[in-house]
């Protein structure tokens, strides 16, 4: 079975985003960038069904400048077998990225497709349901466990009041949420083995899809500062505040 | 413009969330229809056919749709959108889950989260969790929007609009319910309430959380966490306040030992009244606060449970 895993590569998340001074968008000159924490747990899923022998081949794939070559590389370094680097301009929409993931699907003849359920970015999460969309194959968001057996996947979902758990028939996408896994770190000599790993870059053009923009970001803005707050002295005067001055507590 | 909003449901009960959603919806259109679709999910139209701001509600019954999979309902909600230029959902995770499928099978983009309507084109949303916000315009024919529930108010209930009965094919899948695990909970849903506390790892253990359940009984209060309690597994997953987790504004949240990562504070910080108690006097969570007190929480929950 062929996994295709698609991955992002975004600002670390660890760094606190500054929106630039014109508000065309956030700062990305000379910040850490790395993969999207969800893409990641991604891979390390791909790669834990192949070590139990679920899966034969892990094909990474971003869409993007140059640069998400890196993030690739970091994905090979991982377990990923093989990456695809589609040329297009960063911060192309939710849907063209999916177009462009149906068409590699089913070019390698892929039978499952393990996405993060959103980039920490632009937060949007889309994609995985999108691409289950025009595959039209079931999917399986938010998941928290997924165990296969033949060609039925048994997935548990992290949903709104508790855990659902779903059965499917593969082909499939899932997309994962936080708890499934915990990846692990590139050993040295895994570094050195991606690098001689096979790394395709090819266009949308030749997947057959045009790259269009139906949405504009006019503007983006820095949150409202919350103006700053006192420190109180006792559990009494705290809560005299609350009655008395936020009027939250009768 | 004529809006289409899906409706949240549990095919009994219509969810709260849903009359926010409207609230949204009708910021851009006096056209909404509501669209009830699940089994024996009648008293759930019933109920939406009081909502105000709506002119009609189309039910669509059928044993096909009761667990509500994304996969049977997308095609159909697609082919009924065609009508319309907008499509609401709720950013729970089943809209979450629809909405994009809804849009991919439309042809059209999908906009998450909205927190504002600037017009029938134009939403504002949050990016970076929340550290930044982008006003974004849609030139599709249809827009299809999820709504970040804890961002509009409510409207009321006070209406009497017709229910439209359709039939349809439903589409097939391999999809198949095998459990639903339901966190049971005798207080208010975390996203719904007017007081959340939360504990984080200074709450120090699952047995200590009893103090924080104790608060929360005293104040009527939903109880939450910071992803550092959760995993340290003091408290259920789903009551994981943050970024990642759930996005929450009540009118007063208590945060007891939680230090204010920023993934924490990207899910709490839109909360009016904000008091934060932790030892350390320099917690971020202070920064965001609107009244903190610092000590051992083991000495202030008593006292505070006992003075309110």
């Amino acid at each position: 079975m062929k996994i295709v895993v698609p991955i992002k590569r975004v600002i670390d998340p660890y760094i606190k985003v500054r929106v630039k001074a014109d508000h065309s968008g956030v700062e990305t000159n000379n910040v850490k960038m790395t993969i999207n924490p969800f893409c990641e747990i991604a891979v390390e899923e791909a790669v834990r069904l192949k070590e139990q022998g679920i899966a034969d081949e892990i094909i990474v794939v971003s869409a993007g400048e140059k640069q998400c070559q890196e993030q690739l590389r970091t994905a090979l370094a991982l377990g990923a077998d093989r990456a695809i680097h589609i040329d297009t301009h960063n911060n192309i929409e939710p849907l063209i990225v999916a177009k462009l993931l149906a068409a590699i699907v089913e070019q390698e003849k892929a039978s499952l497709v393990i996405t993060g359920k959103q980039s920490i970015d632009t937060d949007n999460n889309q994609v995985a349901q999108m691409l289950a969309a025009l595959l039209d194959w079931p999917q399986a968001t938010f998941a928290s466990n997924i165990s296969i057996n033949q060609q039925q996947m048994e997935v548990v979902r992290e949903v709104d009041g508790g855990l659902m758990t779903v059965t499917m028939t593969l082909p499939a996408v899932v997309s994962t949420d936080l708890r499934l896994n915990e990846p692990r770190f590139a050993s040295l000599p895994n570094i050195m083995k991606a690098k001689r790993k096979s790394l395709d870059t090819i266009t949308a053009d030749s997947l057959g899809v045009e790259v269009t923009y139906s949405q504009t970001i006019t503007e983006v803005t820095p949150p409202q500062a919350r103006k700053s707050g006192v420190k109180v002295e006792s559990v009494s005067e705290l809560v005299d505040k609350l009655r008395n001055e936020a009027k939250v507590i009768v | 413009m004529k809006n289409l909003i899906i409706v949240e449901h549990d095919n009994h009960q219509l969810h709260a969330d849903t009359l926010k959603v409207v609230s949204a919806a009708t910021q851009t259109s006096q056209d909404n229809t509501l669209l009830v679709m699940g089994s024996q999910c009648d008293a759930v139209a019933q109920q939406a056919s009081q909502i105000d701001g709506i002119s009609q509600v189309i039910c669509i019954d059928d044993p096909a749709f009761v667990h509500q999979f994304s996969e049977s309902l997308a095609p159909t909600i697609a082919n009924i959108a065609k009508e319309y230029q907008g499509v609401w959902c709720c950013s729970s995770s089943k809209g979450k889950d629809l909405a994009p499928r809804v849009a991919a099978k439309c042809g059209v983009g999908q906009i998450s989260d909205i927190v504002q309507v600037i017009d029938e084109n134009t939403f504002i949303r949050p990016v970076y969790a929340g550290n930044a916000f982008a006003k974004v315009t849609s030139h599709d024919d249809i827009r299809v929007v999820t709504v970040r529930a804890s961002a509009f108010e409510v409207v009321e209930c006070n209406n009497q609009v017709d229910i439209i009965h359709q039939q349809v094919t439903p589409h097939t899948h391999s999809v198949e319910l095998i459990s639903m695990d339901k966190t049971e909970s005798a207080r208010p849903e975390l996203t719904a309430a007017e007081v959340v506390i939360s504990g984080g790892r200074g709450v120090g253990s699952k047995e200590n959380f009893a103090l924080i359940e104790q608060l929360a009984d005293k104040l009527g209060a939903a109880i939450g966490a910071s992803r550092a309690a959760v995993d340290a597994g003091f408290v259920a997953n789903d009551l994981q306040v943050g970024q990642t987790g759930k996005i929450v504004a009540p009118k007063l949240y208590i945060a007891v030992g939680i230090s204010g990562a920023i993934q924490h504070l990207a899910g709490m910080k839109e909360s009016k009244v904000i008091v934060a108690i932790n030892k350390d006097p320099d917690s971020p969570i202070f920064e965001v606060a609107d009244y903190g007190l610092v000590g051992d929480l083991f000495e202030i929950l008593p006292q505070l449970i006992e003075q309110l």
